[in-house]
């Protein structure tokens, strides 16, 4: 009896876990726990507590966003791009430029645009796209490892020409403007979440957080900012969400799995591409713009090539080609991998008293040899902040060796707007069409797509687009059905051939 | 690329290339004939000209040297290894060491000695370490860099990319990543994130030409000296023995190689040893020249060097050399036209960039040559 009814419950949470939403909360959920659990170790207050959960919000934020944008390029298209700080850069700075007031007023500081903030944002975000355009363009006829390095080349091009006192005040059209150089730009605009903040109903905001953290209006305004940037977020979220599922999604992995049988299917892959490129270039310099443009001040050292790579572990934590997984990443990222280290040499400094360290390595190896491995540990502590890139390097190394799908990688996409599993045997719409529906289009494909071969739900996807890229999204099964098999009777012969030909 | 792709983008691709080989022509007409002009006409003086190719050959020489390894890893492994910069760094603090210890030996404690003077102090300059004062310590780390990276290089291979042997060029592309991200931080944790000075001054030449002064010192006749001599080994090695012949093999066609009964397995791991050490004595030779070290300068030529590698076209040990010359020589020849040295890197990952646009397989593309 209780057996079954514990089976039962398990199946129960079983499918429950199967929802992304499920999936998303209790992750973050236990990170919550976790880091509420390592301030109560560090004695902090309550305020303290909810200060830091909610710093953690807004990384898991910001990197779940430029995470989502990077799995639109990788996940779904299968575009290696390695220059995504170079994107967030330009997005940032155009916006910053936009908005700098005209008259410089410091010394120091150079002149803007000085428009309006959401005219901006919408400047820096269109830059962005551009960007991505021009890098596009010419380079996606490139292999994955050229267009790579073009795109690192190219990140590191705008990081280079930011810093360069030769940008550093330049005059364009008789405006002159500025990035600063290797100084960076300071943001002498208004608070850009005043939009917020000076709303009426915002002050009750700041009363309720000042009774329920004890939150003083400063720190009331970054919980606003942060939640704000997690609504940004799921608004991020729901659009490529939406986007791969529709027929241009399922286009982006049909050419991810195999170009050619893209092509053959009367696609044009590079339009797709191209725009998919775009996009995501404009997702990433909005990241951008949201992540530091309420920070007093930008300097180019904050895209160098690191954020990149940090993108690129938290997909690769969360698995190409997942949105869940990419928030997902973002969260045990910046959970376990970039707060984390810090978090926990804080605990231990709090808990054990380590003592002096020696200066340099030798100084802590040495004692190794007289058997007393005290220094090199006090020196491992001190030198804690280098060992973390170590760290972040070695789990990367990992998780390509043991799990390059990441967690939620690897798991079927249903792209067909019928239930695949529970498929009615003689009257269901499988074979409706002309009796060469589902099982022969499987075998036309199979060749070809070596990660869904046993599952025939992408090679509907293939099939189940128009020609022109836009049928809708969920036709009704009958609907859905017969564009299936019409597909299937007219390309599987050849797309078979050229599977084998490769 | 198949035929489907041919005919589907071979109208569009070709008139692109076309366009920008055109664009391309077009600006190398101009620059060349500015610069015969300015020449002519006396605003550019030939001494200055005669500097910046001086430099922008030394500097090549180095970036030839560390591709000549990183274009075999790309042909025979068939991925692009980013962490080869930080092999460069490895390598050079590893040399380093060995030059310190035998040029100071005594004159520190041997820790501070070995991790290459990590704080402010007893440093190079004060030990009077160069080539005319402390040739043998110089020859002694050279050597060491080399074996040392040579071995290092091989444990690196066995601890990260050879578990995942099979997989494709992108998934060990990314492995390099995390590769370099480790080794870096890791080469900070031993020698400290400090840049220090590590060699004295040396007797320098002024070579009179036309109308002033090229100076070239004693490290620069060491750097030109050694990296010929290396580069000539490894022609030879690859020409005449029958590893060379096995590596060149394997970079044609890995199954074929395997099934004429080449041990796969045994050239790769030479092919690391003979990457890692000409990394290593790159990264050396760099620091000699250069007269300091810092952790991360070898991630900091990473980029220039695939310059290198893709404009020679990738496979070709000749190719990753002319390129790291012509990279070089027209990262310091831009000075002429940009001044201030801002805009040297970004002119060279422009000419890459360029280059992967009108022929990605590089100049001695097609004749892969290891």
């Amino acid at each position: 009896m209780s057996s079954t009814a514990n089976a039962e419950r398990r199946t129960q949470l079983e499918s429950l876990w199967e929802h992304d939403a499920v999936k998303i909360i209790a992750v973050i959920g236990a990170i919550y726990i976790v880091y509420a659990l390592i301030g109560l170790i560090l004695g902090y207050s309550l305020d303290g507590i909810v200060n830091t959960l909610r710093r953690m919000t807004y990384l898991i934020a910001v990197y779940g966003m430029v995470t989502l944008a990077l799995n639109l390029h990788w996940g779904y298209t299968g575009l290696f791009n390695i220059g995504v700080a170079g994107f967030m850069a330009i997005g940032l700075y155009v916006t910053m430029i936009l908005a700098k007031p005209a008259d410089p007023g410091g010394a120091a500081q150079y002149a803007g645009l000085g428009l309006p903030m959401p005219i901006a944002i919408i400047g820096g975000v269109v830059a962005a796209g551009l960007a991505g355009l021009v890098v596009a363009l010419p380079a996606l006829r490139l292999r994955a490892d050229y267009f790579a390095i073009t795109t690192i080349a190219f990140a590191e091009i705008v990081r280079l020409g930011i810093t360069s006192d030769a940008l550093q005040q330049f005059t364009i059209l008789g405006a002159e403007l500025g990035t600063g150089g290797g100084r960076g730009l300071i943001r002498n605009y208004d608070d850009p979440m005043n939009v917020i903040f000076q709303l009426e109903i915002f002050s009750s905001f700041v009363d309720l957080t000042n009774s329920l953290f004890g939150f003083g209006p400063t720190q009331a305004r970054a919980l606003a900012y942060s939640i704000v940037l997690v609504l940004v977020l799921a608004g991020i979220y729901w659009l490529i969400q939406r986007t791969s599922r529709s027929p241009f999604g399922r286009v982006l992995k049909a050419i991810r799995e195999d170009e050619e049988a893209a092509q053959s299917l009367g696609k044009d892959t590079n339009m797709f591409k191209i725009k998919v490129f775009v996009l995501g270039c404009a997702l990433m310099g909005l990241a951008g713009i949201l992540w530091r443009f309420r920070r007093t001040g930008v300097t180019p050292e904050a895209f160098r090539p690191h954020v990149t790579f940090y993108i690129w572990i938290a997909l690769i934590i969360g698995g190409a080609g997942s949105n869940t997984g990419s928030i997902l990443g973002s969260g045990l990222f910046v959970a376990v991998l970039f707060e984390g280290p810090q978090y926990l040499r804080r605990v231990i400094d709090h808990l054990v008293a380590i003592g002096d360290a020696p200066n340099t390595f030798a100084g802590a190896v040495g004692p190794l040899l007289s058997a007393n491995p005290v220094p090199l540990v006090r020196y491992t502590f001190a030198e804690f902040l280098t060992l973390q890139f170590v760290i972040m390097g070695v789990a990367l190394i990992l998780l390509m060796q043991r799990r390059p799908d990441g967690l939620l990688g690897h798991r079927e996409e249903t792209a067909a707007a019928i239930p695949l599993g529970a498929r009615p045997s003689a009257a269901g719409g499988g074979s409706g069409g002309d009796g060469s529906g589902g099982s022969g289009s499987s075998g036309g494909f199979a060749h070809s797509q070596p990660r869904d071969q046993h599952d025939g739900s992408d090679q509907q996807t293939d099939g189940g687009v128009d020609a022109d890229g836009t049928g809708t999204q969920a036709g009704t099964s009958e609907n859905s059905d017969s564009r299936v098999s019409s597909d299937s009777t007219d390309q599987p012969d050849d797309s078979a051939t050229d599977g084998e030909t490769q | 690329m198949s035929t489907v792709d041919d005919v589907v983008t071979r109208g569009r691709s070709l008139s692109t290339e076309q366009l920008l080989l055109i664009a391309v022509g077009i600006g190398v007409v101009l620059l060349v004939g500015d610069l015969i002009l300015g020449v002519l006409d006396g605003s550019y003086s030939i001494s200055r000209i005669g500097r910046y190719v001086t430099e922008g050959v030394l500097y090549g020489l180095i970036m030839g040297l560390a591709g000549i390894g990183l274009s075999m890893t790309y042909s025979i492994l068939n991925f692009a290894n980013f962490a080869h910069g930080d092999t460069i760094t490895a390598g050079a603090f590893i040399g380093w060491g060995g030059t310190y210890l035998i040029a100071g030996w005594g004159a520190a404690s041997l820790g501070h000695l070995a991790l290459v003077g990590p704080q402010r102090g007893l440093g190079g300059p004060q030990l009077g370490i160069s080539i005319t004062s402390t040739p043998v310590a110089i020859f002694a780390g050279l050597l060491l860099a080399g074996v040392g990276t040579a071995l290092f290089a091989v444990l690196i291979d066995r601890l990260a990319y050879k578990p995942m042997r099979g997989a494709g060029g992108i998934p060990l592309l990314i492995t390099s990543i995390g590769v370099a991200f480790a080794l870096r931080y890791l080469i900070t944790f031993v020698y400290s994130s400090q840049s220090r000075g590590t060699t004295a001054s040396v007797p320098s030449a002024d070579l009179l030409l036309v109308d002033g002064y090229v100076s070239l010192d004693a490290h620069d006749g060491t750097l030109i000296a050694a990296a010929v001599v290396l580069m000539l080994g490894v022609h030879l090695m690859l020409q005449r023995t029958k590893l060379g012949k096995a590596m060149r093999a394997m970079s044609d066609n890995k199954d074929l190689a395997l099934v004429t009964g080449i041990p796969t397995e045994r050239v790769i791991r030479w092919t690391w040893m003979i990457g890692g050490g000409l990394a290593g004595s790159a990264g050396y030779l760099m620091v000699l020249w250069t007269g300091t070290i810092d952790w991360q300068f070898g991630w900091l030529l990473l980029l220039l060097i695939f310059a290198a590698v893709i404009l020679g076209g990738i496979g070709s040990i000749y190719g990753a050399i002319v390129g790291g010359l012509v990279i070089g020589i027209s990262m310091h020849m831009s000075m002429i036209w940009l001044p201030g040295g801002d805009f040297t890197t970004i002119t060279a990952f422009l000419m890459m960039i360029l280059v992967l646009l009108i022929r990605p397989s590089g100049l001695f593309g097609g004749k892969t040559t290891a």
